[in-house]
This record gives structure tokens, C-alpha cells and sequence, in this order.
């Protein structure tokens, strides 16, 4: 008798029954009890009915409205602080954007700006990322979008500015002292989660709508990155550095002014960089509140359907964020050569000097923009610009013939998708009763993700149930699971294949990038219009925008599997699709479940917009809460149940993908460890 | 080294030529020194998502700029949360109301941040619409008693086995859920999210003879193109729609008016008698409409219409 056989026949029967058969089991439990009992406890809630609780959250908004003027917080702490940010924004509008000073024109006007972001990119990048500005910057003014894109621009400089602010010391403070760091995270955590959409209400609430709304949302969003990264950053400083200045007498503050705050710069111009990404995100949010810019065009593009003019706008959102993105990270590349090796005597005057004839060269242009009409204002059309309407007209009239041609096939999927796929998932999830949800839930929770995750799951689901919410919340989640499955097969077949072709991988890659920062709102537009009203534009919107995520993630992953692996798979003559199933896909599986579960943060973020065009649910009752002031209340409990719903989603993912992978672990070497009992 | 001379030779060079040519001075002026009225400064107009409201917003933003030279805000936002701009001093005026009487309570009467400004002339209809060839077809349907018996035929992927009645914005005002509920109607509320997937939706259903009933109202220009048919419900009278959960009668004829923030009527500018005095008929509206619809741009619509009706531009600008 082997050693494996022995090994089995001591575990008692239903030790060997395996994981996928449990599971299995539990989904064969859910469908037939779901069927006998459907439609029974569903605990459904008609758009305009409310709960005791939605009426209460109502209450306290009314509350706030009619003693705004007179209670102190609000007359005093609250009005300050958006007086305050609101002040810096329209100083940076009337610096670059708004007609200011009496004057019909900004201060600096396109000529100046231009000049001086693409000295600004050479002196803190390089001569490459000052060309890609002047480029960017010319090109958003022939699309005809300066004016908004200067908005855009000056309400994101704000948000970064003070998210800098705020930011670095805190996460100074953070990697310091242990304390700070258990309370702050988990804060940051659920500011990065939330979907934006969901705290516009609350938001509204404490800072009505305008500028300083906008920037303040922006902030929230866009600060977490940076705290992260300096509190990396200066923990990452090393230990035998710190130590022999503490041994020549440093005191704490000059430890970190002289030893950490330089040798964590890097890290934090990557902080910054990606808090400008993240505050450039919100541009189309913002909007919704009265910020000023490019979201604006592209709200109105939404409105009226006008898939060219969102896109022109979503364009001229993409090329700055693009500007934005390479700037700062070259200047944190400059950060890491100055840091690292001194630079040559000769190079560093010649840059000198090209800096000085650059500096002189902005005073120049800021000056004659503020004086001349041609060097303010930009040449062309006010609206449509010089080519801002050609491609308007040439992307409405591919929507319109694909609109056209397209409909049956659209309609054929729809149809299909719907009710094969979307309408018995529903079924199976919404219409089962609610505590037959919740035992497949937990059940699943704990053959997948361990016990430990069984508080987290019975805690989310109490709350969704205490929502009021529980119906529109599975229908959420229904969609969220359909799109989240149709990332993960597309985003794993596109990943497989780019990982194989370096070739095409350097095409596409740029389409990714700028992919991800497109507003998901400029992908509903065309959507709307092949796929209709329908649960299904929703689901196909945000699998475009999680779908370049999940593909990065992917190809990293099965890049990462040794290439010796691969070889010894390829010498036993194992087919090219062998390699890919038996090989690279196993090896990457922790790319994998981590992919799947961005997805599913990203799917979940998009769902809430689909609200707008017709997915419904809780989606459709943020949007309401927000735009219906009897709703209010339950808007909030709408938006408090999606991020319910994402939290529940993402720990039971990252738990059941840690365990499949301990598990993994302990299998291979069991498997050495029997093959070594054999010979 | 020599190289390095030259090259500072040839820039100061630039630098000076560059001077030379800066020297003869500005063309920006500032605006009040060439105005000659009160100077009017900036306007915020909201627009909310309907082309009828854009329509206005267009004229009035063109005649303020063009008479009066001020300088026009438009911001898109939807109905109720334009409201909120009174009280953070975002938004100036809304051109196109229509009804909110709690908000008139809450910003009027209690916030006191807000004005009535008269009514702007349109008359305003909210009800349910059929496409024309249905109601041919089907002369009884556009009684809502008969709707059950076509429920069947009304079902999209997206109505759960009833009969789907098709909604705008999820801002719009509306009461179609509660009415679906309370007259008993097989039917459910489907939002398209905007006016223009509304248009777009009973366009396909006219062309293609498809059964759709949806949320649509007047003005609008596209009942010019396509005449739906409205679908008579149970008669309005005073105060059944009180209670928003148990309405079951028709919308309320609205007679749209116009909401001004407090503090800029009290402000002196020019602006606020164009405000006060602009007023159009429905088709003046839907004519104006019609334009934007086709992408014509809000300066060059309103400059259409405005030059075709010099004395009704002439009155609003009239201080009286």
C-alpha cells in the first residue's frame, strides 16, 4: 500500500468530498428551493415607497436645509471652508479660464498657458514630455474646448493642491506612528471604494452645489493615493541610513527633513501622479454638481444623445490626462537620477541656460496673452473649433450607421443575453427569498473564503437587509456578477493573447491606457444607442471600462510565470493551448484572482451610472435620491448599500482567492512529497 | 565654450526682437471702461436636460450677451438640484419651471433665497404618449382602462413579464409608478434616461411599428415630426395628486414659470428686466428646439429666431 492511499483511507467520507462538489451542491439547493419558493420574501420596495428609515435620513436633510443659515457649524466651519476653496478655485479660473479683473479674456490667455505648461514639463521633465504638452495643449484648442478645458484644469490643480496639503503631512504622520495608521487606512480604504457618484448627496448636503463642491469631491477621491505613497515611501527608508544620523545626534525633525523626506521623494511624486490621475477621474462628477468643464460637454452630449460631441469631449479628457500622467512621471524619474547620481557639470549648465532662455521665453507669452486678443484667445470657431466639428460630424455619422445597420444584430443580443443569461440569474438572485440568499451566501463564504469571513458576510447582509434595500440591492448585484464573469473570460482571452505578442501588446497598450481614463460616462453614450434603455448598455459599459484593468493584471501575470517553466512544458511536447491551460494560466492564478477581483471594483463603480440609462435598481435610485429631493433618504441608503455590496464582494473574493492559493501551497508540495514516497 | 556664446547671442536676440514686437501696447481693454449701460457682469443660467429648456436658455443667453454685453454661464443640471444653487449663489435663474411647490416653500418661503419671476407663456403637458400608427391600429388604447389588454404586447427584455412603460431623466417629475400601482396597470416603469432616448425610442417605434407607450410631454418640437397620441388618464381635479404615493389621476396643466435667486434680482443689473420680461409662445419655443435638435449651435439658433422677432426682443429688454 502507497503512502496517498493510506492517507486517504484514515479521512473519514466527508472530508473527501471536494470543494467544487459542495458548491455544486449548494447552487443545485439554490435553484430548486429558489424555484419552489420564487417570488416569496423578496422583500420588494416600489421606486417611490420609503422605510421609516429613508424617511428619517430625509428628515435630517430637511433639518439641515432650514437651519443652514443659522446653526454654527454650518454658518461657521462648513461655509468657511467652502468660501475658502472656493476662493482658490476662481483664483485659478481667473488666472487661466474666466473672463476676470473686468477684462473679456483670463489673465493668461491659450498663448501663455501653452508656453509656460510646456517649460513647466522641461523643468521638471524632459524635453520629450515638454513636447507631448505643447502638443496636447494645441490640440485640445483646435478641438474647440480650451475654455472647458482650462476649467477642467484650474477645479483639478485645486483639488490636487490641497489634496498635496493635506496629504503629505498626513501621511508623514501615518508612517510614524503606528495609531494614526490603524485609524487612517481603513478611512482611506472607503474613500477610494465608494463609488463617487454615492457621496455626491451627502456631499451636496454639508457643501450645496458649485466649484467648491466639486473640488471638495474631487479631494476625497484623489487625496488616499498620496498618504499612501508617502507613508511607503519614508517606512521604506533605510533602516542603517536612519541610524547612523539618529547616531550623530539627529533630532526627529531633522531626521526627516534631511534623511526621509529626500529619500522618500520618489515615492511620493508617484503619490502625486497618481493623485492627479484620480482627481482628473472626476472631472465628469464634478460636473454633476455645477463644476465647471470638460464634464459639462460631456454631460450635454449624454442629454442629447450626441455621441460626437461627448466624445470630442471624452477626447480632449483623454489627451490631458495623458499630458498630465507622462509629466509627472517623468518628473518623478528626475526625481530618482538627481537623487541617485549627480549629473554632469556640462549637461547640468547647458540645461541651465536652456532654462533661462525657456523662463524668459514664458514671460514673454504670459505677456502677450494677457495683452492680445490672438495670444488669448484661441483661433477658431468659439464652439467646434478649427477641427473640433469634423470629427464631431464624422463619429456621429459611424454611430448613426452602426445604429442603423447594426439593430438587429444589437437587438439579437440583447435578447439573447437578456434572457438567457441576465433574466434567470435575476430570477435565481432577486426572487428567491431573502433568507435563502443569505444561507447560500454564508454557505458559500465558508466552503470558498474560511469561517474568518463568515462576520464580514453576516454583517454586510444585515445591513443590507436593514437598507430596506434588499431586493434592488440582488438586482445590482445580479448585473454586477454578469459583467463581472464577461471581464474575466474576455480579459483573460485578450491577456493571453497579448502576453504572446509583444507586438501587438505595444499597440494596444496606449488604447488601455487611455481607455482607463475616459469617464465612463462617454462609453453610455454610443451604448445607449445600439443597445437601448437596458440592464445590458449598463453591463457592456462597465465591462469596457474594468476590461483594460483586468488585461494589464492578466499579461502581467503570465509574464511573470519563469520562462524555464515554459521551456520544460515546450521539450515535453506539449501543444501551444497546453502550454496556456496546463502552464502559464495555473502558474498566473494569483493574477488572476486579483484580476477578478478588480474587475469586480470596477464593474461595481460603473453600474452605479448605469442608473441613468435605464439599468435601474440602486443604480437608478442614487440618481433619483440625488435629483428628488422626497427620495433623498433613500437615495443615501441606496448609495450606502452598493458600497455594502462591493465590500461583502471584495473581502469574500480576496479571502476565497488567499486560500485557493495557500491551498495550492500545501497540495504541490503533498504532491512532492507522495512522488518522493514512491521512489 | 564659443558654442555656448553663440547661443546666448542668438537668444538674447529672440529676447529682444520679441520686446520690440510687444512694444506697441494692448488690444484688451476692460469691459466697463467700453460698456456704455450699468455693467451687467456674469449671469448663471441652469439648464435643465430638455431641448425646450435649452431653447430658452439660448435666447436669453444671446440677448444678454448681444444687447446687453454681459457674460453668460450656462450650467447643465437637473431640475431639483438647480434649486440648490439659489442658496450657494451658483445659480441665478432657472428659465423653465415647472410646478415644485415644495421647493417653492423650501427656497421661497423658508430659505428666502428665491424669487417667483413671472410665467414664461409655455404651457406645459406631462402624459403618456402612443405612436401614431398604434393608435390608428388600436383606436381604444389610448384609454389607460384598455391598456391591460395590450399589456402582453408591451414587453420588452426589461419589463419582467408585464408591459413596459417607458420613463425619461430620473430627474423628470414624475408619477408614473405610483400610477401604474394605483390604477391596477400590468405595467412597468422602464427609465430610457434621457429626453433624446425617449425621441429615439419612439422613433424606431413608429418606423418599425413597434408597441410603445412612454412619459413624454409639451412643448416639444419632435410632436412635430411625429404626432404621438396622448393616452387619456383618470381626469386631474385639485389636489389628487396630493399625496405622491396615491395619485391616480392625470398631470396637472402646468404653466411654466420663472425662479430667480433673491440676491441677483436685488443686484441692479440690466439682466434682471429681460428676466422678468421674457415670455414665448410654445411654438416659439419648439421652433427654436428644432434647431438645437439639429445640432444647429445655441448662438446661431437663438440669433435665427431673435432677428425674426426684433419687437417681442425689443419688449423684453423694455424697462417698463
Amino acid at each position: 500500500m502507497t503512502t496517498a492511499t493510506v492517507a486517504a483511507g484514515s479521512v473519514p467520507w466527508w472530508r473527501r468530498v471536494t470543494r467544487p462538489w459542495i458548491v455544486a451542491g449548494i447552487l443545485v439547493a439554490w435553484v430548486v428551493l429558489g424555484t419552489l419558493l420564487r417570488g416569496r420574501d423578496t422583500m420588494a420596495l416600489a421606486t417611490q415607497d420609503t422605510t421609516p428609515l429613508h424617511n428619517s435620513l430625509t428628515d435630517v436633510r430637511n433639518w439641515v436645509d432650514s437651519h443652514r443659515a443659522t446653526a454654527p457649524l454650518f454658518s461657521g466651519v462648513l461655509d468657511t471652508i467652502r468660501t475658502g476653496v472656493g476662493s482658490l478655485t476662481s483664483a485659478l479660473q481667473d488666472l487661466i479660464s474666466q473672463p476676470s479683473f473686468d477684462r473679456p479674456v483670463p489673465l493668461i490667455g491659450w498663448l501663455g498657458v501653452v508656453v509656460l505648461a510646456t517649460f513647466g514639463a522641461y523643468a521638471l521633465g524632459n524635453l520629450r514630455v515638454a513636447i507631448l504638452t505643447a502638443a496636447g495643449f494645441v490640440a485640445v484648442g483646435l478641438l474647440g474646448l480650451w475654455q472647458e478645458s482650462m476649467d477642467t484644469l484650474a477645479l483639478t490643480v485645486a483639488a490636487v493642491l490641497l489634496s498635496l496639503v493635506i496629504g503629505i503631512p498626513l501621511g508623514v504622520y501615518v508612517a510614524l506612528s503606528p495609531t494614526a495608521e490603524r485609524l487612517v487606512t481603513p478611512v482611506l480604504d472607503t474613500m477610494q471604494a465608494m463609488p463617487t457618484l454615492v457621496y455626491l448627496a451627502p456631499l451636496t448636503l454639508f457643501f450645496l452645489i458649485g466649484p467648491p463642491a466639486a473640488v471638495i469631491a474631487t479631494l476625497i477621491y484623489a487625496m488616499p493615493p498620496v498618504v499612501r505613497l508617502t507613508a511607503l515611501g519614508i517606512r521604506q527608508v533605510n533602516a542603517a541610513a536612519l541610524e547612523a544620523s539618529r547616531s550623530l545626534g539627529a533630532t526627529r525633525w531633522q531626521l526627516l527633513r534631511t534623511v526621509q523626506l529626500p529619500m522618500a521623494k520618489r515615492t511620493i511624486v508617484v503619490g502625486i501622479n497618481q493623485t492627479t490621475m484620480a482627481a482628473f477621474s472626476m472631472v465628469m462628477i464634478a460636473a454633476l454638481i455645477a463644476g465647471p468643464g470638460l464634464g459639462q460637454t460631456v454631460l450635454q452630449g449624454l442629454s442629447a444623445l450626441d455621441v460626437g460631441r461627448a466624445f470630442t469631449a471624452g477626447l480632449a479628457i483623454v489627451i490631458l490626462a495623458i499630458v498630465l500622467d507622462r509629466v509627472t512621471t517623468a518628473a518623478s524619474e528626475r526625481a530618482e537620477t538627481t537623487y541617485r547620481a549627480g549629473v554632469n557639470e556640462q549637461t547640468r549648465r547647458t540645461r541651465r541656460l536652456i532654462l533661462a532662455g525657456g523662463g524668459a521665453l514664458t514671460a514673454i507669452a504670459l505677456y502677450l496673452s494677457y495683452s492680445y486678443y490672438w495670444a488669448s484667445t484661441f483661433p477658431g470657431p468659439k464652439r467646434g473649433g478649427v477641427i473640433g466639428f469634423t470629427v464631431d460630424d464624422a463619429v456621429n455619422s459611424a454611430t448613426d450607421w452602426a445604429r442603423h445597420t447594426l439593430h438587429p444584430v444589437t437587438d439579437a443580443i440583447t435578447k439573447v443575453v437578456t434572457y438567457g443569461l441576465i433574466n434567470p440569474l435575476q430570477a435565481l438572485i432577486a426572487e428567491s427569498p431573502w433568507y435563502l440568499v443569505c444561507a447560500v451566501v454564508l454557505a458559500l463564504t465558508w466552503t470558498l473564503a474560511g469561517e474568518r469571513s463568515l462576520i464580514v458576510a453576516s454583517v454586510c447582509l444585515a445591513l443590507l437587509l436593514a437598507s430596506g434595500l434588499w431586493e434592488s440591492s440582488m438586482v445590482t448585484l445580479t448585473s454586477v456578477l454578469v459583467a463581472t464573469i464577461i471581464v474575466v473570460v474576455v480579459g483573460v482571452a485578450v491577456g493571453v493573447v497579448l502576453a504572446h505578442s509583444p507586438r501587438v501588446d505595444t499597440v494596444i497598450r496606449p488604447e488601455l491606457d487611455a481607455a482607463q481614463v475616459l469617464p465612463a460616462f462617454v462609453y453610455l453614450v454610443p451604448f445607449v444607442g445600439l443597445f437601448g434603455p437596458t440592464r445590458l448598455t449598463a453591463i457592456i459599459a462597465a465591462v469596457v471600462f474594468a476590461l483594460p484593468v483586468v488585461i494589464k493584471i492578466v499579461v502581467d501575470g503570465i509574464r511573470a510565470v519563469p520562462p524555464a517553466t515554459v521551456e520544460a512544458g515546450i521539450a515535453s511536447g506539449s501543444s501551444r493551448w497546453q502550454i496556456i491551460t496546463k502552464v502559464q494560466l495555473p502558474q498566473s492564478r494569483n493574477a488572476l484572482a486579483l484580476g477578478a477581483n478588480q474587475g469586480l471594483i470596477y464593474v461595481l463603480s460603473v453600474v452605479v451610472i448605469g442608473g441613468l440609462v435605464g439599468a435601474g435598481a440602486l443604480g437608478y435610485l442614487v440618481v433619483a435620491g440625488f435629483s428628488q429631493s422626497e427620495l433623498f433618504g433613500k437615495g443615501l441608503a441606496a448609495g450606502a448599500a452598493i458600497v455594502v455590496l462591493g465590500i461583502l464582494l471584495d473581502r469574500v473574493t480576496q479571502a476565497a482567492a488567499r486560500r485557493a492559493q495557500d491551498r495550492e501551497h500545501r497540495l504541490t508540495k503533498q504532491r512532492q512529497r507522495s512522488k518522493w514516497g514512491f521512489q | 565654450m564659443n558654442f555656448r556664446r553663440k547661443w546666448a547671442a542668438a537668444l538674447a536676440a529672440a529676447l529682444a526682437g520679441a520686446l520690440a514686437l510687444t512694444a506697441c501696447g494692448s488690444d484688451i481693454e476692460s469691459s466697463s471702461s467700453s460698456a456704455s449701460q450699468a455693467p451687467c457682469g456674469t449671469v448663471n443660467i441652469a439648464v435643465n436636460p430638455w431641448v425646450g429648456y435649452e431653447a430658452d436658455a439660448a435666447v436669453v443667453a444671446h440677448v444678454l450677451e448681444t444687447k446687453l454685453g454681459c457674460t453668460v454661464e450656462l450650467k447643465n443640471l437637473t431640475e431639483e438640484v438647480s434649486w440648490q444653487g439659489f442658496a450657494s449663489g451658483t445659480i441665478d435663474v432657472i428659465l423653465e419651471n415647472w410646478g415644485h411647490d415644495d421647493l417653492k416653500q423650501k427656497y421661497i418661503e423658508q430659505q428666502n433665497v428665491a424669487v417667483e419671476v413671472g410665467q414664461t407663456g409655455n404651457k406645459g403637458i406631462i402624459g403618456w404618449y402612443v405612436p401614431p400608427w398604434l393608435a390608428e391600429e388600436y383606436p381604444d388604447i389610448t384609454e389607460y382602462k384598455n391598456l391591460n389588454k395590450y399589456a402582453a404586447q408591451f414587453k420588452t427584455t426589461e419589463s419582467g413579464g408585464k408591459g413596459q412603460l417607458l420613463d425619461g431623466d430620473p430627474s423628470y417629475v414624475t408619477n408614473d409608478e405610483a400610477l401604474v400601482k394605483n390604477l391596477d396597470l400590468n405595467f412597468k416603469v422602464v427609465y430610457a434616461g434621457s429626453e433624446n432616448a425617449l425621441i429615439e425610442a419612439f422613433r424606431t417605434a413608429e418606423e418599425q411599428r413597434k408597441f410603445l407607450i412612454g412619459y413624454f410631454y409639451e412643448p416639444q418640437w419632435f410632436l412635430s415630426e411625429i404626432p404621438l397620441v396622448h393616452v387619456s388618464l383618470p381626469a386631474y381635479s385639485e389636489g389628487c395628486d396630493a399625496d405622491p404615493a396615491a395619485v391616480a389621476c392625470d398631470y396637472a396643466p402646468y404653466d411654466l414659470d420663472k425662479i430667480a435667486r433673491k440676491a441677483f434680482m436685488e443686484s441692479g443689473s440690466p439682466a434682471v428686466t429681460v428676466i422678468k420680461n421674457f415670455s414665448w409662445t410654445n411654438d416659439d419655443q419648439n421652433a427654436v428646439a428644432k434647431d438645437i435638435a439639429d445640432k444647429m449651435s445655441y448662438d446661431d439658433a437663438a440669433k435665427k429666431w431673435v432677428d425674426a422677432h426684433p419687437d417681442q426682443v425689443a419688449a423684453w429688454l423694455a424697462t417698463s
